[in-house]
């Protein structure tokens, strides 16, 4: 299992990389392998709203099911598409070809409440 | 929690664990359509010693399980598997297990782990004369190899002429040089066999079916697949698909009933329920479009509810959820479109015949 450096980290399991003026989101690998093979995806439309802590999306895997809450109050712009028809590109890659939805923040401080890879390791080993 | 003999086995494969009727038993190892695939191409191996295995002797053994199961044990020759169900007095199912005839006075009935206590105490309080019931599940191991390798893998290590154990048949041998029990059946859909044998002798017997098994591409195959391969099947879970407020003809295994072999328990209230067993009764249906159905949902037509799941989960091979449950019977026709509400919305669902695969 890995916590890839220079990402922000929620307690939820998902993880916020900065890509010039958007925040690009997935889950991490400590999530993936929980779930298991994941089977199908439901992500938002472009455009929708979140405030932090909502769920966003659905994962569902062979063996249980788990919502994808947002770490920072956002406006969606993009969503990865390839998901749908291979959703298992989250378990072979979550910090990369895994990764769900790109958004505009709506207020980027809320980022420093989000722990860094090293406190998410802690977190992860407290856990 | 329980440990197998193969427990430390299964975590150094970095599995996956979890309690399973309180056993600590391993859902997965590589990935549950990782090995699911495997069961179906190649071949898998389980480790199942949580199953309950319990011995019934006596010159009044066979008398007993007459009166105890629902199947007839007159079917049973030496190496012979009889499935077959136990009922309570009003005809709900305690459990669905197999039953080997060791020999004319011994029989090895292999049940459900999380029942193997409930039925010990049951058959035990239905013993006929000087028949006895022995619990030997912390004395055997059991493994099951399946997938249409498996007779190949196994040939490596044994002397037997497999070929000539035909489906639902078991012979005593030996296999990697230990005496086992090797019964042509499972729980996979696929060619296969189950091994039970002394639990000393797990590590062994595992090592070396692996090693036979590696030019075959063999996998250790957890809960998690067997799950997903039974289901693919149609085959049904106790705790899931039956349990004692379900009756066998309610559940579509009315063919495990015997009414003509005799008294049994039951027995007067199955016949009433052979003609009228219910309002519900076991279907199977498709998910169409993204989405996984499990046990629990509730099945509707138009704003009526007329059912729920009993299991469901996803298919590797059909790449879509399937389910099984039980709904009104004059809804049960292949073809016939329901809908089945997952969490906050719903997903429509074709009503199929079993097998799904």
């Amino acid at each position: 299992m890995s916590v890839k450096e220079g990402l922000l980290y929620s307690e939820d399991h998902e993880w916020v990389k900065k890509e010039d003026d958007l925040l690009v989101i997935g889950v991490s690998d400590f999530a993936q392998e929980e779930l298991g093979d994941i089977v199908f995806v439901e992500l938002p439309e472009i455009g929708e709203e979140f405030e932090i802590g909502d769920s966003f999306g659905v994962l569902e895997s062979v063996k249980a099911v788990s919502d994808t809450f947002i770490p920072v109050s956002a406006k969606v712009v993009e969503i990865n598409e390839v998901l749908f028809d291979q959703p298992e590109l989250i378990n072979d890659d979550p910090y990369g070809e895994g990764w769900l939805i790109k958004v505009e923040a709506e207020d980027l401080s809320e980022l420093e409440e989000l722990l860094s890879a090293e406190e998410y390791a802690e977190f992860l080993e407290e856990a | 929690m329980k440990k197998t003999p193969l427990n430390e086995i299964h975590k150094e494969a970095g599995a996956k664990m979890t309690d399973f009727g309180g056993w600590e038993m391993p859902v997965e190892y590589s990935g549950i359509i990782d090995e699911h695939l495997a069961v179906r191409k190649k071949c898998g191996l389980f480790d199942v010693s949580h199953m309950g295995e319990l011995l019934l002797t006596g010159s009044r053994a066979e008398k007993s399980l007459q009166k105890i199961i629902t199947n007839d044990a007159q079917r049973l020759d030496k190496n012979k598997v009889l499935y077959t169900l136990m009922c309570n007095e009003n005809g709900g199912i305690i459990d669905d297990l197999v039953v080997y005839k060791l020999q004319k006075d011994s029989f090895l009935l292999v049940v459900n782990a999380s029942n193997t206590e409930k039925d010990f105490n049951w058959i035990k309080k239905h013993l006929d004369g000087d028949a006895q019931i022995e619990n030997m599940t912390e004395h055997y191991a059991m493994l099951a190899l399946q997938g249409p390798d498996s007779q190949k893998v196994l040939t490596k290590l044994t002397d037997l002429n497999l070929q000539e154990i035909n489906y639902y048949n078991y012979k005593e041998g030996k296999v990697a040089a230990k005496d086992m029990i090797i019964s042509r059946t499972g729980y996979t859909g696929e060619l296969g066999y189950e091994l039970y044998f002394n639990g000393e002798y797990a590590e062994k017997i595992w090592h070396d079916i692996m090693k036979a098994g590696k030019e075959f591409d063999i996998h250790p195959t957890g809960l998690g697949a067997r799950d997903t391969l039974r289901l693919e099947k149609g085959y049904p879970l106790y705790g899931n698909d039956i349990n004692e407020k379900i009756n066998p003809y309610q559940a579509s295994l009315g063919w495990v009933v015997k009414l003509d072999k005799g008294d049994f328990i039951g027995r007067e209230k199955l016949k009433a329920l052979k003609n009228s067993c219910c309002d519900k009764q076991r279907f199977a249906c498709v998910i169409q479009g993204r989405g996984v159905a499990r046990k629990g949902h509730k099945v509707y037509v138009e704003d009526q509810v007329i059912g729920e799941l009993s299991s469901g989960s996803y298919s590797p091979l059909l790449k879509k959820g399937i389910a099984m449950g039980y709904i009104k019977s004059d809804y049960i026709k292949p073809g016939n479109e329901i809908k089945i509400k997952v969490r906050k919305r719903f997903l429509e669902a074709e009503v199929v015949e079993l097998p799904f695969v």
